[in-house]
């Protein structure tokens, strides 16, 4: 019984790994991972290997694998820099309506701070802030410039 | 808007006709619309010379306002006035009716206007060609810089003859209005005559302000601002030009509206990232938690009797619209179609939702009935939202924004408006780039 729960979670596994290498390689192009931005033309950095941002994939506010190492890096920095605060400014895409896009950035900004707290940030040092579609970083009106736009950004407020 | 508007309104002779042969119907897309003839009002030898008062002048600038309503209507034709076949004075008296039929004019538009101590008198007429009758006459003393407001009236009078409903041309629309590139773009509140004259701007543009909306008396307006850089709702009164931040609240609140008695403001509060919707009552400050759901709950409008309130949530897992009773208890989603649903706003007349769609990356508005069933889309593009209705629930209002190029220029925001029809599609001039506009009720009522 044992032996066949463990087979059986292995094909799991095993099928899963399988199914998101696949989706990963079939939807990344350029700098895009499905629609989350991975690139880092718009990334500025709190410190020497610490990203300010996050990206998010359309209408989401979950973490990727790669938002998570980042805000990871971010709790360090700021376990290092006791006396540091930070606003977290969440920020959506052009392509939704104005204020479901500010409830939206908030989540995201929460979602990033929810993070950063849990690695031992404590919650006072970080205040949010969204600013739904009104600060848009790349200004065109494409995909790339959209995933862009759909962002969580670390900011030092001291 | 301060209250200089002062307005004698009398009543010389309301013409108990039952039967005019005249009548435009208004429920269906009107491909072959009226032909009316607004002669230019004509000056009463009787009118005092004022140095400061060029009265021809406002004769023909009042025929002219009317007119424009008229044929932003679209269910209006105004001819030319080169066609014209009798003297204003001469056919204000009593026109020759079958004169006028011969340059296809059904209805005929006649007025006269005298300046007496200061005071503006303007007498109007309106004469169904086909039965050869006059239809109305009435007449209102104001001061003379209200010329524009009466020439709304009068054009609301005339609507209200010829279709049977109430006007919407003694209106404003607050909007914003926008400035500058995208990503540093300026915005103001602007509030203006619904035809786009008389435009003042509320705001001075030194923060962000987004979505107002007008109270019932149009005398206050509620809207999103990020002064020192706190997102919060707003109160501003129009007239002595006081805000006040609405309540309490320990993080954003945002998608602010009135109800319909102007009692209360409704609005959403983000907190831990989670949008939930709430009112607060302007004389008591009592706030009040209307839903309590871990999704995004936004963008609420109420029902004109108060009863209900529809909103939009994700709480489906994408953006649908819901309608729930206005304590909050039974929620029931109403849209099941294929995209995503926004922006609810229920009618003037209680009967229809108007909404913003997305779906394929397009951009909808569109209308349905309060219980989601009946929808009907009546523009698409690439990107439009937040529409708002008219005060006889005919028309709507909206925003509509153009793509920016590959180099992240070439954007812009303009308001749009479109009959409920589907027809009529029209851009509303505006000094700037315009968006979030919302109609006022009527003025004068």
């Amino acid at each position: 019984m044992k032996f066949k729960m463990n087979l059986k979670s292995i094909l799991l596994v095993l099928f899963a790994a399988f199914a998101l290498s696949a989706c990963s390689t079939a939807k990344k192009s350029g700098n895009m991972e499905g629609d989350v931005y991975t690139g880092t033309e718009t990334v500025k950095y709190l410190a020497k290997g610490v990203p300010d941002r996050v990206f998010f994939a359309t209408n989401k506010s979950s973490l990727t694998t790669k938002s998570r190492a980042t805000l990871r890096k971010q709790a360090t920095y700021l376990r290092k820099n006791k006396n540091l605060t930070v606003t977290v400014e969440g920020h959506a895409d052009e392509r939704g309506t104005r204020e479901y896009n500010l409830a939206l950035g908030e989540r995201r900004a929460n979602a990033a701070k929810d993070y950063l707290m849990t690695y031992g940030i404590s919650g006072k040092r970080i205040s949010v802030i969204s600013y739904g579609k009104e600060k848009p970083v790349n200004t065109a009106s494409t995909p790339l410039a959209w995933s862009q736009n759909r962002r969580a950004v670390t900011v030092k407020v001291n | 808007m301060k209250k200089i508007f002062i307005l004698s309104f009398l009543i010389i002779l309301q013409s108990t006709f039952a039967h005019s042969l005249i009548k435009v119907d208004i429920t269906r897309g009107n491909l072959d619309p009226l032909p009316i003839a607004v002669s230019p009002l004509h000056v009463d030898p009787k009118s005092e010379i004022s140095e400061n008062i060029k009265v021809k002048e406002l004769g023909d600038k009042i025929s002219e306002v009317i007119e424009n309503n008229f044929r932003a209507t679209g269910l209006f034709n105004p001819l030319k006035k080169e066609a014209f076949v009798q003297k204003p004075d001469i056919a204000h008296l009593k026109p020759r009716f079958e004169d006028w039929r011969l340059i296809k004019a059904q209805a005929l538009v006649t007025g006269k206007l005298l300046v007496k101590d200061d005071k503006l008198k303007i007498e109007f007429r309106l004469w169904d060609l086909t039965a050869s009758k006059e239809m109305i006459a009435l007449a209102f003393t104001t001061t003379p810089t209200n010329w524009r407001r009466v020439a709304h009236i009068i054009s609301d009078k005339i609507y209200e003859r010829l279709t049977g409903e109430e006007g919407y041309f003694d209106t404003r629309v607050i909007y914003v209005a926008e400035s500058g590139p995208k990503d540093r773009r300026v915005k103001k509140l602007a509030i203006m005559d619904q035809d786009g004259a008389n435009t003042k701007y509320l705001t001075l543009g030194n923060e962000l302000v987004l979505t107002p909306r007008f109270n019932p008396a149009n005398q206050l307006v509620t809207y999103l601002s990020y002064f020192r850089n706190l997102p919060r709702v707003y109160l501003l009164d129009i007239e002595t030009g006081v805000q006040e931040v609405v309540g309490n609240f320990p993080g954003m609140t945002f998608a602010p509206r009135f109800s319909p008695d102007g009692k209360k403001i409704i609005m959403s509060f983000a907190k831990d990232g989670n949008s939930d919707i709430y009112t607060m009552d302007l004389e008591t400050r009592v706030v009040e938690r209307i839903t309590d759901h871990s999704s995004i709950d936004t963008s609420p409008s109420y029902s004109p009797d108060g009863k209900y309130i529809a909103f939009n949530s994700d709480r489906s897992g994408l953006q649908q619209i819901y309608v729930m009773k206005s304590d909050g208890s039974n929620v029931k989603r109403v849209t099941f179609g294929k995209g995503l649903y926004g922006t609810p706003v229920w009618s003037p007349r209680g009967d229809l939702i108007a909404f913003t769609k997305v779906r394929k990356g397009r951009f909808y508005i569109g209308v349905m009935r309060v219980d989601g069933t009946g929808e009907r889309l009546l523009t698409e593009n690439y990107y439009q939202e937040a529409p708002s209705w008219s005060p006889n629930g005919r028309v709507l209002i909206f925003y509509r924004e153009t793509k920016s190029d590959s180099k992240g220029k070439g954007h812009s925001a303009k308001l749009w408006s479109i009959d409920i029809t589907g027809y009529n599609e029209r851009k509303i001039k505006t000094e700037t780039d315009a968006s979030d506009p919302s109609w006022s009720s009527l003025l004068s009522k």
